[in-house]
C-alpha cells in the first residue's frame, strides 16, 4: 500500500516484461521510477488551433459564416435574428419567445405535429428560442439528411402560419407552465432577481416568458406583427458548422433563403438601467423550502466592454470555476452548499453581475456573510500571482474544448454574430486573456463589483431565515414575490 | 437507459466515417494488478481525457448506509497521500483541465479533461487516489463532504418540485433487500451515519485496480500513454476479488397505488413497470417504445395529452435499464383544473392501442433515425460524461466489448413494429405497475383512484 518512489519489486518487473513480450512486443517497459512526491513536470501545452471561419453573402444581403469541421458527419445550422426579448413591447413581455415557439406550430404546408414528426424522422434537432438579445432557429442534423432538414428550417423561418387555434393552444400551455413557476425556488429566483435589479422599465427586468397577464394577452395579431417587423434577412445572420463546404452550403442556402425579402426592421433596443439603490435584502418567501436560493448582484457590463477580458479573469478567480473563491469557501470550507458561483452576463446592453448558490436553510445568514466577505476581499486585496496564473491557464487552455463539437463551436461563433464581434475574435482571445494583470483584476473588481449597492435576493422559508438575516445588519429587508413585486 | 454510446474513425481520424460503419479503434491491455486499460487516439483537438470506471455503485451499499457510494465519490476529490486536500482540482485547473465524477446504482466514474501535455499530471493524480487515498482522509474531511452531499440532496431532490418521486417509486418497485430499493443519493439519516471506518472499508474493497477500467482518449500516442499508465498505476497493489452477488429477479404481484404530498400546485402521475437489464433482449425495443409513446412532440401521448385534449403540460417516458434490472417509466403533469384520473385513462388507452395494433412503420423508423443521429453526435467529443472514453468504459462494463458502437446501433435498427407491439403487451399491459401520484400538500384526494 505504501509503495512509492519507484520501490517496484523485481518480481513485478519480470511478470510485466514477460506479459508485454507475449502481448505487445513493440512496447517496452519504462524502467523509470515514479516520483510521487511532486507533480510531474509538464511539457508546454499544445498550440491552440481553431477552425477557420469563411464568409459569403447571399443575393438578398443575408450574411453567411461557415466553419468546416469534417470529423463526424453532422451539421449545425443557426439563423440568428435580431428578434430577441429586448424588443418585447413593455405591455407584452414574452412576445419574442412566444413568437419563436409559434414558428414551429405550423409552417408552409405542415401543421405543428407534422413539423415535429418530420424533424424527428430526419434525426434532426430543430430548435427555436429567444434570449433578450437574439432569436435563434437552429438545426443539428446528420449530414446525409441536411437538405430535407434545411427545407423544414426554411419553412419555419419564412412561412410560419400562426393559426389562431395554435396560438390559443400554446398560450394556454404557457399559462399552465407559468402557474408551475411558483413551485420551483430556483425558477423563482431566476425571475425575481433581474426584475429587482432592472425593474419593469428595462427589458432585462422583464420575464423572458412573460407574466400571467401578458400571456393572457398574446394573440395571433401581436405575434404576426412582431414576426413581420423583425424576421428579415437584414436583421439576420446565418452560421453553419460541420461536415460541409462553403460552396455547397452557399448553394443550399441561397436556393432556400435567397428570396427572403429585406424590410425595415426595428431599431436596436436601448434602455438605461435604474440608479442603483443602497444594499437591500429582498426576501421571497417559500415556506418549507429545504434550501435558500441566493442571488447577489447588480447591473454589470455589456458584451462589448473593453474590460471583458479582465472581467473573465476576475470572475474565474471569484466564481467561474470549481476552485474559485466562492465555491472553495461556501462548499469546500463550510459545506453550506453543493456549489457557489458568479457570472457577468454580458449582453448587448449591460447585463447583470450575479453571485449565486442554493444553501441549507439553517446557514442562510452564515452563507450571506461568506458571500459578502469574498465579494469585498476581491476588491480590497490584490490577487496573488499563482491564483492569477491558474485562472488564466484555465481560461486559455480550456478554450479548444469549447470548439470540439459542432454544437459547441456553433455556440461560440454565434456569440460573435449576436454581439457583432469580428469573426477572428478567438484568434486574439488567448493573448488578451494573458495580458491581464493583477492590477487589472483589482481595478475591474472595484469598478464592477459594488457591495454598497448589491441587490440580495433570497428565496427561502422566511420564518426560518429572517431573524438571522436581520442580525447580519447588512441592509434593510423588504418582501417581494417571485415577479419581484412588493408584497404588502 | 441506453445512456452512453460511442464510435470513432476507422484507423485514422482523417478518414470520414459513414453511418454504416461506426467503430472506435482502441488498444487494450491489462496491468498485472488487474487494471484494464483502453486507449483511443483522436488528434482532432489537442485534448486528452482520462476516464476511470470503478465497478461499484449504490447497489453495493450495506443496509443503513444508503448514499455511501456517492459520498465516497466526493471523498475521492479530497486529496491523497501525495496530493494535499484541494490540490487535485487546483493542479488540474492550473494545467487548463476540468474534472468530475458521477455515481449510479451500478458504477462510479471519474474523468479529467485537459490539454494533451497534462497527461502525466492526470495519471499522477488518479493513480495516487487509487493507490494512496486513505492517509489523507480524516473524519473532518468526511464530515465536510457529508455536508456537501446533503446539500446536493436538498438542491437536486428535496427543494425541486416532484424531486422525491423517484425514491418513492423505487421503494415500491423493489423489495427492501433488493439493491435498487433505494436511490443513489441515499437518505439523510444514512448519510449522517457514515463513518471514517466505512470509508476505509469501502476503499479497500472496491477501489482496487482489479475492480476498475481506465480509458484514455484524445491527442495521445498509444505507446507513450501505455508507458505512463504502467509507470503510475503499475505499483498500485491488487485488491481482494470483488463479489457482487446478483439478486433474484423481482416482479410485482399486483398493481401498487401510492401517493406523495409535495410542495406543488398541480399533480403528476408516474406509471412504472419492471422490464429487463441493460442490453438484455427487448431493452432497445423499449427505448423505441418510449420514443413512440412520449419522445417529443410527435409522440402519441404528447399528441393526446398535451396537444389535443390539453389536460397535461408535459409527458415523459423512458426505459431505464441497469446491471441488475430495468424499469419503464412514464409520467405526465396535469394542467391546473385537470384530474390525474383523466390523464391516466388516456395513458391506458394509448398503451392498449399500441398493444392491439402496434406502431406504424414510420413511427419505428422515426425512432430509429432519431437514435442513429444521437449515435453520430456522441462521436464528436472525447471527454466528459458521455464522451468517447466514457463510452468505451460503458460498453466494456456492460457488454465486455469496448467498441460495441455499431452493434448497439444495430440493436435499434433491428427493432420491428411487431417487436414493439409484443413488448407493450408483455411488459406493460400484462404486467403490474407502480402508480405514484404526486399531489399538492393537503390534497390526497387528487391521487389516481384504483
Amino acid at each position: 500500500m505504501k509503495a512509492s518512489d519507484g520501490t517496484t519489486s523485481s518480481a513485478w518487473l519480470t511478470v510485466v516484461g514477460a506479459w508485454l513480450l507475449s502481448v505487445s512486443p513493440t512496447v517496452l517497459l519504462s524502467g523509470q521510477a515514479v516520483d510521487r512526491t511532486k507533480p510531474p513536470e509538464l511539457p508546454p501545452p499544445p498550440a491552440l488551433k481553431l477552425p477557420a471561419v469563411q464568409t459569403a453573402t447571399l443575393p438578398n444581403g443575408l450574411q453567411l459564416a461557415v466553419v468546416e469541421t469534417h470529423k463526424v458527419p453532422v451539421v449545425d445550422v443557426q439563423v440568428v435574428l435580431d428578434a430577441g426579448a429586448a424588443h418585447d413591447p413593455a405591455d407584452l413581455p414574452g412576445l419574442a419567445t412566444f413568437t419563436t415557439t409559434m414558428l414551429q406550430q405550423g409552417a408552409g404546408r405542415r401543421g405543428a405535429l407534422e413539423i415535429a414528426d418530420e424533424a424527428a424522422f430526419l434525426g434532426a434537432q430543430l430548435n427555436t428560442s429567444a434570449s433578450y438579445d437574439a432569436a435563434t432557429v437552429s438545426l443539428h442534423v446528420p449530414r446525409r439528411r441536411l437538405e430535407p432538414a434545411l427545407d423544414l428550417l426554411t419553412d419555419v423561418v419564412l412561412r410560419p402560419t400562426f393559426a389562431d387555434s395554435e396560438v390559443a393552444r400554446q398560450r394556454e400551455l404557457r399559462r399552465a407552465q407559468i402557474v408551475q413557476l411558483a413551485d420551483n425556488p430556483v425558477a423563482m429566483a431566476g425571475i425575481a432577481f433581474p426584475a429587482i435589479v432592472y425593474g419593469r422599465a428595462h427589458p432585462y427586468g422583464r420575464p423572458l416568458n412573460g407574466t400571467e397577464a401578458s400571456t393572457a394577452a398574446l394573440s395571433r395579431d401581436r405575434v404576426a406583427e412582431f414576426y413581420r417587423a423583425a424576421y428579415r434577412p437584414n436583421a439576420a445572420r446565418l452560421l453553419v458548422v460541420g461536415d460541409v463546404t462553403l460552396v455547397e452550403v452557399r448553394r443550399l442556402l441561397a436556393a432556400r433563403l435567397g428570396a427572403w425579402e429585406q424590410g425595415p426592421v426595428p431599431a436596436v433596443p436601448e434602455a438605461t438601467p435604474p440608479v442603483p439603490a443602497a444594499r437591500t435584502v429582498y426576501l421571497v418567501d417559500k415556506p418549507g423550502a429545504a434550501q435558500s436560493v441566493i442571488r447577489i448582484g447588480h447591473v454589470g457590463v455589456a458584451r462589448t466592454t473593453p474590460d471583458y477580458f479582465a472581467l473573465q479573469v476576475l470572475n474565474t478567480i471569484l466564481g467561474g470555476a470549481f476552485t474559485s473563491r466562492l465555491n472553495q469557501n461556501l462548499r469546500e470550507t463550510h459545506g453550506y452548499t453543493y456549489g457557489a458561483f458568479s457570472q457577468f452576463s454580458a449582453g448587448r446592453m449591460a447585463g447583470p453581475f450575479v453571485a449565486s448558490a442554493s444553501v441549507v436553510t439553517a446557514k442562510t445568514d452564515s452563507s450571506l456573510l461568506e458571500f459578502l466577505k469574498e465579494l469585498r476581499r476581491i476588491r480590497d486585496e490584490p490577487v496573488p500571482d499563482a491564483e492569477l496564473a491558474k485562472a488564466k491557464a484555465y481560461i486559455t487552455l480550456g478554450l479548444p474544448g469549447d470548439f470540439e463539437t459542432t454544437a459547441g463551436a456553433a455556440s461560440k461563433f454565434r456569440e460573435l454574430l449576436v454581439y457583432d464581434l469580428p469573426l477572428d475574435y478567438f484568434d486574439h482571445y488567448v493573448a488578451r486573456i494573458n495580458a491581464v494583470t493583477a492590477a487589472d483584476v483589482q481595478r475591474v473588481a472595484r469598478q464592477y463589483i459594488d457591495p454598497d449597492h448589491f441587490d440580495i435576493v433570497v428565496v427561502g422559508d422566511k420564518s426560518q431565515i429572517e431573524a438571522g438575516i436581520k442580525a447580519l445588519n447588512e441592509g434593510p429587508i423588504v418582501y417581494r414575490d417571485l415577479w419581484g413585486q412588493e408584497v404588502k | 437507459m441506453s445512456a452512453a454510446l460511442l464510435g470513432v474513425f476507422p484507423v485514422y481520424p482523417s478518414i470520414r466515417l459513414s453511418a454504416q460503419s461506426l467503430r472506435v479503434p482502441y488498444h487494450s491491455f491489462t496491468l498485472p494488478n488487474g487494471l484494464q486499460v483502453l486507449l483511443h487516439e483522436d488528434h482532432s483537438v489537442p485534448l486528452v481525457t482520462v476516464n476511470i470506471w470503478y465497478h461499484v455503485g449504490s447497489a453495493d451499499e450495506k443496509p443503513g448506509r444508503t448514499g455511501f457510494a456517492h459520498l465516497f465519490e466526493h471523498i475521492m476529490f479530497m486529496g491523497s497521500q501525495h496530493v494535499p486536500t484541494g490540490e487535485f482540482d487546483k493542479l488540474l485547473e492550473a494545467a487548463g483541465g476540468d474534472n468530475n465524477g458521477s455515481t449510479t446504482e451500478d458504477r462510479t466514474n471519474y474523468y479529467e479533461d485537459a490539454p494533451s501535455n497534462a497527461l502525466p499530471l492526470m495519471l499522477w493524480l488518479d493513480s495516487d487516489r487509487m493507490g494512496f487515498l486513505l492517509p489523507e482522509i480524516t473524519a473532518d474531511k468526511v464530515d465536510l463532504q457529508r455536508g456537501v452531499v446533503q446539500n446536493e440532496r436538498r438542491q437536486s431532490y428535496e427543494n425541486r418540485p416532484y424531486g422525491l418521486a423517484e425514491e418513492n417509486i423505487l421503494q415500491r418497485l423493489y423489495p427492501a433487500d433488493h439493491p435498487y430499493h433505494w436511490p443513489v443519493i441515499g437518505s439523510m439519516a444514512d448519510l449522517s451515519a457514515a463513518t471514517l471506518e466505512d470509508v476505509r472499508g469501502f476503499f479497500r474493497t472496491y477501489y482496487t485496480p482489479n475492480n476498475a477500467s481506465l480509458a484514455i482518449a484524445g491527442d495521445i500516442t498509444p505507446r507513450a500513454a501505455r508507458e505512463l499508465v504502467e509507470r503510475y498505476f503499475g505499483e498500485v497493489p491488487r485488491g481482494p476479488a470483488v463479489a457482487r452477488p446478483a439478486p433474484p429477479p423481482v416482479r410485482l404481484g399486483a398493481d401498487v397505488y401510492a401517493s406523495l404530498e409535495d410542495r406543488v400546485q398541480v399533480p403528476r402521475v408516474y406509471d412504472v413497470w419492471h422490464t429487463m437489464k441493460a442490453f438484455a433482449a427487448g431493452d432497445a425495443t423499449l427505448d423505441v417504445l418510449a420514443n413512440v409513446l412520449a419522445g417529443g412532440r410527435s409522440s402519441r401521448l404528447y399528441r393526446r395529452l398535451v396537444y389535443e385534449l390539453q389536460i397535461a403540460t408535459d409527458v415523459v417516458g423512458f426505459q431505464d435499464s441497469g446491471r441488475l434490472d430495468g424499469k419503464f417509466e412514464l409520467w405526465a403533469t396535469a394542467r391546473p383544473g385537470h384530474d390525474l384520473n383523466e390523464l391516466e385513462r388516456v395513458i391506458d388507452e394509448e398503451v392498449r392501442k399500441l398493444a392491439q395494433a402496434g406502431p406504424t412503420p414510420r413511427e419505428v423508423e422515426r425512432a430509429q433515425n432519431t437514435f442513429e443521429a444521437q449515435f453520430l453526435s456522441r462521436l464528436e467529443r472525447v471527454g466528459g460524461f458521455g464522451g468517447k472514453a466514457d463510452q468505451l468504459n460503458f460498453y466494456n462494463y456492460f457488454v465486455g466489448t469496448p467498441d460495441y458502437f455499431q452493434k448497439d446501433l444495430d440493436r435499434y435498427r433491428k427493432v420491428t413494429a411487431a417487436d414493439v407491439q409484443d413488448a407493450v403487451r408483455r411488459y406493460l399491459v400484462d404486467a403490474h405497475r407502480v402508480v405514484l401520484s404526486v399531489v399538492p400538500q393537503g390534497k390526497p384526494e387528487l391521487a389516481v383512484k384504483q
